[in-house]
């Protein structure tokens, strides 16, 4: 049995790394007694796999993990699933749904196409995040960035699909959809050319979606109802829990 | 009830690893800092002087946490070193050091108290006094600045800190940190009167050892006299000790960090103490006596422990695991538990740290790995010194025989590679007994290769660095040339041999090490300058630099040939001569001068007391499982004496040894002893 898991992470727990994750799943896996399959090989690990990695600092609704199972799961404690692992789980890491996975299905990295991400700060207004809607009439937009220890400079206008501003909750915010197939183009790197003015390390992150093509239709990998408010600042709640 | 968190979130994004200082750890409890009316809780900030990765999986720093937190009139939250770059953030956006759990100012606690399991830290501990926002200096304090406390092992000598510290706990802390808690707690309800005399009460509590109550009279360089300055200041502060580990099933709720760090799998503590009798060793010298943890405890803490934090790797920590008296049916008991519903048999990885030199070792290491679905890692073994006439002097009573089973039994039951730790810089040591130290490599390599081309030994050598409270504490340390010559000797000698590699410790290092683990107080001065010099993060060897401590030394008039490479004479006045970890000075004396001479001492544990001060001392004993030695462990038993009294050994008269040879080595990793051992 082959499973699609859709998370968030939330808060101080933003901190941590693509590689910290990967821990934080192998223990609650085990924690719940969860039946994983592992490789093969001298040491054999727990067969999970995750998909695009999330910049560390970056928040996110839409995270996704692909765990295979040596036997399968009762449709009950499937059900029960979500909340089992959330438990497990460190504050911030909720999951939200759980499905199965098609044995045919690709691999995330194989069937994500782009992210949205929105984008903030306390130091931007409205006026800024129209300004960077502007972005999309150029006809090319150069960005020199390092990758790898690579200095390059690339033609990134193809890798941004669309940009709006939504009001949000918490005021308005730059909706950004990016394309990750190729070098992609990273929410700072975007930050850096539609805030020319402001630290790029003060621009806060939240990705919304991953999608996948469907014959030229986008589709969220795993569609569900979003917890509620979807734009999260870290609450006195959290910080004095 | 402040949190700086909005402060910091944006400071972390700007600085590596930020998850370092995020906590939300599993294990965590929320820390209540309204349990009594009016903010009459204790608040105890326990602060590590090192990186978070470091001292997360301190498990004394975690057992404190939890009984404060347990504590009705307490509360704990943990602190650490920040990183270079998070410390220059906070100090140009003026944002104090705070708690990883709420994100709190050091200021809205009452104690910052710091564990010390090394020297080279003292620097840091500064770094983090000032962060904190109170006056570096304990005498420029007021009633409402923060309580400076420190222990751990380091604080047996807290005297180069004594300008910078209210208190230093000697010895356990489980219930020291309750008395020191209602003393503060009934100064804070009365009003936080005067710092002095808060001071004054605290040092009556027997362990805590409060410096500002002593004055120290000098005669020139020596020390003549450390008297208290009132009557009812003890002239001796003796040491804090737990009659029973049993009763301490701390911690129940081990922390289990989101981030990666030294070490990342549940720890049990299995017992406390050792009397193997290593003279180079502070830490046995320091914990005795031996107090074992009930076998069915150690196996309930490990299977609920790893059930609760879904770790599938557990270490069983001591001194010397293979020592403890039922290490073969926790091991089964384990493993029979691993097998259970919701268990981790087909991963699980047991760690057996520091475990002794002999083939029923390796057996047991052998069987643990065998049945468990883990990892191999390497294999580490400790002989410490070149030589068996050297053995004997530090009483690590390793006969080679042993080692080469030891090793034999290893090779064969398939590891390939294993670590082997050596300290240079004995007492008495010669060249003959550095290259011993090749001799024994190329000799573990050549069993190997009777079972594997691909078998190779790997040498990590240590300068030593004498300390405090053991028979070497009058020993004048080798200077860093005279290290650096031993080293480069085992260097020659190992250089074109096929299968050994060799690592070896920074002597500069060592000698900062010396100088701060015998230093009294006017090495505060030096610490001081090698802070303000930008010398933190000492034990990090790309921070380190000599050159700082040299200049500081200069300026303050002192010399390190006095403080370090100098031997001290029996009737030296040492600095913390009025500090006692229960051991006699006589008895440390006389063991120096057996050790001169070449003679072993045994176990007390399962041979009879010769009487060291501590159990009589202290009205506590040996909690053993089993009055007998374990099979095949010979090392430190009659036996095994019998044996080495066959080995010839001429050594010159102990003074003229002494004398003869000043530059003899001296090594920094004397507490590398505690990092040697098994993991399987
Ligand atoms: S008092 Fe005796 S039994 Fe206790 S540690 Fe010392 S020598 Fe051993």
């Amino acid at each position: 049995m082959k499973l699609r898991i859709r998370t968030t992470k939330l808060g101080k727990v933003r901190f941590t790394s693509h590689r910290d994750l990967a821990r934080m799943w192998e223990r609650a896996v085990r924690r719940i007694g969860m039946p994983v399959a592992t490789s093969e090989g001298f040491t054999p690990r727990p067969r999970i796999s995750f998909g695009l990695a999330l910049p560390t600092g970056a928040e996110s609704v839409a995270e996704y993990i692909d765990i295979d199972l040596r036997e399968p799961l009762s449709d009950d404690r499937i059900v029960g699933l979500p909340a089992e692992l959330t438990a497990a789980l460190p504050t911030g890491i909720d999951v939200l749904i759980v499905a199965e996975r098609d044995q045919r299905a690709g691999s995330l990295q194989e069937v994500v196409t782009s992210c949205t991400w929105q984008l903030w700060s306390p130091q931007l207004g409205s006026g800024h995040h129209h300004d960077a809607c502007r972005l999309l009439e150029a006809t090319t937009l150069e960005l020199d960035r390092e990758r790898k220890g690579k200095r390059s400079t690339d033609e990134v206008r193809p890798m941004i699909l669309d940009l709006r501003v939504d009001l949000t909750p918490a005021g308005d915010r730059l909706i950004a959809e990016l394309a990750t197939v190729g070098r992609g183009l990273r929410p700072s790197e975007l930050a850096r050319l539609a805030y020319p003015d402001i630290d790029p390390l003060d621009v806060r992150v939240l990705r919304t979606h991953q999608w996948t093509d469907h014959d030229g239709n986008r589709r969220d990998v795993l569609p569900c109802e979003l917890p509620q408010p979807t734009v999260v600042d870290a609450s006195p709640v959290e910080v004095l829990a | 009830m402040s949190s700086l968190w909005t402060r910091v979130e944006p400071l972390l994004a700007r600085v590596q690893k930020p998850a370092r200082y995020i906590g939300c750890e599993d294990g965590v409890t929320t820390p209540r800092h309204d349990k009594l009316p009016g903010g009459g809780a204790v608040a105890w900030l326990l602060a590590y002087p090192d990186t978070y990765e470091i001292g997360l999986p301190n498990q004394g720093l975690q057992i404190l946490y939890e009984i404060l937190n347990e504590r009705d009139d307490a509360v704990a939250e943990r602190t650490y070193a920040p990183w270079l770059d998070l410390t220059e953030q906070l100090r140009s956006n003026g944002v104090p050091l705070f708690s990883v759990d709420t994100h709190r100012p050091a200021s809205d606690f009452d104690i910052l108290a710091f564990n010390l399991s090394s020297e080279l830290v003292y620097t840091n501990v500064l770094e983090m006094i000032d962060l904190a926002g109170i006056p570096l200096h304990t005498t420029e304090r007021g009633p409402d600045d923060l309580l400076v406390i420190v222990g751990g092992h380091a604080a047996f000598n807290p005297e180069p800190l004594a300008d910078f510290i209210d208190a230093a706990v000697l010895g356990e802390g489980e219930e020291v940190v309750s008395d020191i808690t209602a003393v503060v707690r009934d100064w804070k309800r009365d009003g936080r009167t005067s710092r002095d005399g808060l001071l004054r009460e605290l040092s009556k509590i027997p362990g805590v050892y409060v410096p500002s109550m002593y004055e120290v009279v000098y005669d020139g360089d020596r020390i003549v006299e450390v008297r208290p300055r009132f009557a009812d200041v003890p002239a001796t502060v003796d040491k804090r000790t737990v009659a029973d580990l049993g009763e301490w099933p701390y911690p129940r709720q081990q922390l289990v960090p989101l981030t990666e760090v030294v070490h990342d799998r549940l720890s049990v503590e299995v017992f406390r103490g050792c009397t193997r009798g290593c003279r180079f060793c502070q830490a046995g010298m320091i914990t005795r006596p031996v107090r074992e943890r009930p076998a069915e405890q150690v196996r309930t803490m490990i299977r609920d422990g790893l059930r609760r934090t879904g770790y599938d790797e557990v270490s069983l920590t001591s001194l010397s695991t293979a020592d403890f008296s039922d290490i073969e049916p926790v091991v089964k008991g384990i493993l029979a538990d691993a097998q259970l519903p919701g268990g981790c048999a087909d991963t699980l990885t047991i760690s057996l740290p520091s475990l002794r030199v002999d083939a029923f070792t390796v057996g047991l290491a052998g069987e643990v790995n065998g049945a468990g679905g883990g990892r191999r890692s390497g294999l580490t073994f400790a002989p410490e010194a070149g030589s068996w006439r050297l053995r004997q002097v530090i009483n690590k009573l390793i006969l080679e025989e042993d080692l080469y089973g030891a090793v034999d039994s290893a090779f064969q039951q398939g590891w390939t590679r294993m670590k082997l730790y050596f300290l240079t810089g004995l007492p008495t040591e010669t060249d003959d007994d550095t290259l011993g130290i090749a001799e024994l490599a190329k000799n573990c390599v050549a069993i190997g290769k009777r079972y594997t081309n691909r078998a190779s030994v790997t040498v990590s050598l240590g300068g030593y660095v004498p300390k405090p409270h053991t028979p070497f504490q009058w020993f004048g340390q080798n200077t860093r040339a005279e290290l650096q010559r031993k080293i480069d000797l085992v260097r020659t000698a190992t250089r074109k041999v096929p299968g050994v590699q060799l690592k070896w410790h920074d002597p500069a290092a060592s000698i900062a090490e010396g100088l701060a683990s015998r230093g009294d107080r006017r090495i505060g001065r030096v610490i001081e300058r090698v802070w303000r010099d930008g010398g933190v993060f000492q034990e990090w060897g790309e921070h380190f630099s000599l050159d700082r401590w040299e200049r500081a030394m200069a300026l303050e008039g002192l010399s390190l040939d006095w403080y370090v490479y100098r031997h001290r004479d029996e009737h030296e006045i040492l600095p913390w001569d009025h500090l006692t970890a229960g051991l006699h000075k006589d008895f440390l004396w006389g063991d120096w001068q057996d050790a001169l001479a070449g003679s072993g001492i045994e176990d007390c544990r399962w041979t009879p007391c010769y009487d060291c001060g501590v159990c009589t001392g202290f009205g506590i004993e040996h909690v053993v499982a089993s009055p007998i030695a374990p099979a095949g462990g010979s090392q430190g038993t009659g036996q095994d004496l019998a044996r080495g009294g066959e080995v010839p050994v001429t050594l010159l008269p102990a003074r003229r040894q002494l004398v003869d040879s000043p530059n003899q080595s001296v090594s920094p990793a004397a507490a590398a002893s505690a990092e040697s051992g098994v993991t399987v």
